[in-house]
């Protein structure tokens, strides 16, 4: 048993820690979310630049041999920072699907590109009706001659906006919801028939709503075998959830610290307001949740490479957890904030409103926990 | 003991209920926690109950109260919301009004109450400072006599919608010698003088609906003093006590209730309503249980109150329950909206400005706005914090 990082992960959490601290600054990112693009494409050439896309790929792949304690390590920083690049979906989901289910030749021809920053992924999974259940799919993909036509309605897809390919997930066979049938394409997001309304999300982010009109996609556009891809899609999903919950442990931290040192500085009745037990006890509680979460976390990410029951048990178990005290702690940073706490001025608001959003996304507390009891 | 309603009762129930009908206006309807209104909408339905009598029934009826007994209140509050009607603005109705009509002079009473009963004038609230928030005492806007004027000068914040605001009601120290709470007065402020300047203050959620007011030497004749010099503690306390009777939003946060349920009729679970999910639906059993507490707690209040009993702990139950209810009430309405919480169509108080349709189910257009306003909720009116010192000091003899 160890939890001590290496040298190298080290180094990776000191140069992004720096890099954030530096470079993206709360007022950076507030500049950056109004702007046109809505996000920093110069950040993430530099990220490319410093080998962080391409960490969690194997040396055989192009990448630099990292892996899923990596991400971890990456996305903890970026919560730290509130970072809105499109890490998640480029690096951890399209790269996962890559890794783990794309062809010699499909591996050839996007991970170099992840890796050097030129291609930005979106993952299309959720739809208008299908909650977080992954086969609840009415976007179809039949089968026309060597290559396929895809049709549907893809929600809320994050980083679209920005993605130069799309991951989706459709049915080629089955019933709604039936586990068999699901398959999982690439493809540009330029191909003929895609379009999309763009939008910023509560979280500062950017979105689209995808839509698909006969879509012609060739036989190369199939991940993973034909009809069998939720085993897939489950997979790179708990390892995104990992990812995700490190990331809201970065954003944890520092709502924390910042809570604290609000309660150190405000006066009011001629003390600071963190000297009053009330508020104590429950920034110890906020701090209690966070190492808890982080504990999960760990776990999470540690079993990412078991048996597909632990694996699923350890990443629902965190994202119940990491949900739980995500709500806890932005509440209540934002209460002892006071006034203050609700303003668009104050950082708070925006880590408050980043771990709300973090429930709704690759299910919440309450399908992980249902996850959790069906799998006990 | 019982909890039916009277024939007669009934038959009020009946007539609100027909007079709403007949005359809320249409394009107000169903209005819900948005606040992006123009003021003339704001005032819309406040104007038509000022005309009926209606505007003010909690007042005396020497001062254009209804007469009404509480449970006739609590029938009125019931039947507005059931519509989810936008109901006249406390500033003016449940605040400033009832400390001038108990401490202010005739000739205050003779000036102000019509505006107020009416909807015509639009007033806000001076109390909170970026440095006296929970410790309200501690503030340090100054009102310095100078002949028959007051010269004020300082900052107020949290000023909620004083953009529209013809007359604000602030609290100014005017003994800087005295202890904190004996050096203050309640003084009425004309929007228009000279000095005052309102601030927007953007939202978690991008909406304007606070302000900060700076006060640079504000001339204000004496005669707008309310009470006795140095005494308007008392009167901000009695004020604070009002507001939080009307803070439990019962009325409301039932008929909230009752859209969360739809909402979730709407959202799937594996192809079945969201509503049908035990999780899901033993949620908002709960929460309707604590309403049910809530308001029977809150008719209790004011069964008392038509006893003579002046505003107890009770009325800080009031404020700490109805506002957990409400917050509880939005946070099950994003979980229940699930991905679509995520995109941003404008804040709570103002619009995205589009014409295009909202991305995803109506009902979940605004559903993280409102969580994220909400929050505000057990902060402002004396934040819950506070709410429970004044328990503690009211019932446990410590």
């Amino acid at each position: 048993m160890d939890f001590n990082f290496t040298e190298e992960q080290g180094m990776v959490r000191d140069g992004l820690s720096r890099l954030v601290r530096e470079q993206y600054g709360f007022e950076e990112r507030r500049k950056a979310i109004a702007s046109a693009e809505g996000w920093r494409p110069e950040v993430w050439a530099q990220l490319a630049e410093l080998g962080i896309l391409g960490m969690p790929f194997s040396e055989a792949d192009g990448g630099f041999g990292g892996g899923a304690v990596d991400a971890m390590v990456i996305m903890e920083e970026f919560g730290k920072g509130l970072v809105i690049e499109p890490f998640l979906p480029t690096v951890v989901c399209a790269g996962g699907f890559l890794k783990h289910g794309g062809t010699a030749a499909q591996k050839e021809e996007h991970i170099g590109a992840i890796v050097s920053g030129a291609a930005v992924f979106a993952f299309a999974y959720a739809e208008p009706k299908g909650r977080y259940d992954y086969a609840d799919l009415e976007t179809t993909a039949k089968k026309d001659g060597a290559g396929y036509v895809l049709n549907g309605h893809k929600a809320v897809v994050i980083g679209a906006p920005w993605a130069s390919h799309l991951i989706v997930t459709a049915r080629t066979g089955g019933e709604r919801r039936d586990r068999s049938g699901v398959s999982v394409f690439v493809l540009a997001k330029d191909t003929p028939g895609v379009t999309t309304r763009d939008y910023v999300t509560v979280d500062g982010r950017r979105a689209s709503e995808v839509y698909f009109e006969n879509v012609a996609l060739g036989a190369d556009a199939l991940i993973g075998a034909e009809g069998e891809g939720l085993a897939l899609i489950e997979l790179v999903t708990d390892e995104a959830i990992a990812a995700l919950c490190a990331e809201a442990c970065g954003a944890m931290k520092v709502a924390h610290a910042m809570t604290v040192e609000y309660s150190r500085q405000r006066k009011q009745f001629g003390v600071p307001i963190g000297s009053f037990q009330v508020l104590q006890h429950r920034m110890v509680d906020m701090y209690t949740a966070y190492e808890q979460a982080v504990s999960l976390t760990y776990l999470a990410t540690l079993r990412l490479g078991s048996d597909e029951r632990t694996r699923k048990l350890a990443v629902s178990a965190a994202k119940v957890g990491v949900g739980q005290a995500a709500r806890l702690i932005g509440q209540e940073a934002v209460q002892i904030h006071g006034g203050n706490g609700v303003t668009d001025e104050y950082a708070i608001g925006h880590y408050f409103k980043r771990l709300t959003i973090f429930d709704s996304e690759f299910g919440n507390v309450d399908h992980h926990l249902k996850r959790h009891v069906a799998l006990s | 003991m019982n909890l039916e309603f009277t024939p007669e009762e009934q038959a009020f129930r009946e007539e609100v209920r027909a007079f709403i009908a007949e005359n809320y206006p249409k394009h107000l309807a169903d209005f819900g926690m948005r606040e992006d209104m123009a003021r003339e909408d704001f005032v819309a339905w406040h104007k038509i109950l000022g005309q009926k009598g209606w505007s003010v029934p909690a007042w005396p009826v020497e001062y254009g109260g209804t007469g009404w007994t509480p449970t006739q209140r609590y029938i009125w509050s019931e039947e507005n919301a059931r519509v989810n009607a936008l109901m006249p603005l406390p500033f003016g109705v449940s605040m400033v009004g009832p400390v001038i009509y108990t401490f202010g002079s005739e000739e205050q009473k003779a000036k102000h109450l019509p505006g107020i009963r009416s909807g015509e004038v639009w007033w806000c609230q001076g109390y909170s400072e970026p440095g006296a928030g929970s410790d309200l005492a501690s503030l340090k806007t100054t009102a310095v006599r100078d002949g028959d004027h007051y010269v004020i000068n300082g900052q107020k914040t949290w000023t909620t919608l004083a953009q529209h605001a013809d007359w604000g009601f602030f609290l100014c120290r005017t003994d800087p010698t005295a202890k904190q709470q004996e050096g203050i007065s309640f003084i009425l402020v004309d929007m228009k003088t000279p000095g005052v300047e309102v601030k927007p203050i953007k939202l978690l959620d991008g909406g304007y609906e606070v302000n900060e007011t700076w006060l640079t030497d504000v001339r204000v004749p004496v005669e707008n003093l309310v009470g006795v010099e140095n005494k308007g503690w008392t009167y901000a306390k009695f004020l604070l006590a009002h507001e939080r009777s009307g803070i439990a939003g019962v009325a409301r946060s039932k008929r909230g209730v009752e859209k969360l349920r739809e909402i979730a009729t709407h959202e799937t679970l594996d192809g079945q309503p969201l509503i049908k999910d035990f999780d899901f639906a033993k949620k908002v059993s709960q929460l309707e249980i604590d309403l049910a507490a809530l308001e029977i707690t809150e008719l209790r209040t004011l069964a008392g109150e038509q006893a003579g009993k002046g505003p107890g702990p009770e009325s800080s139950i009031l404020k700490i329950k109805g506002t957990e209810i409400q917050q509880r009430l939005t946070e099950l309405t994003l979980e229940a909206v699930g991905t679509y919480s995520a995109p941003y169509m404008g804040g709570v108080s103002n619009d995205n400005g589009s014409n295009e349709h909202p991305v995803g189910p109506d009902y979940a257009q605004h559903a993280a706005a409102t969580y994220f306003n909400m929050r505000k909720t057990s902060i402002y009116g004396g934040s819950n914090e506070i709410q429970r010192n004044i328990i503690t000091k009211m019932i446990l003899g410590l």
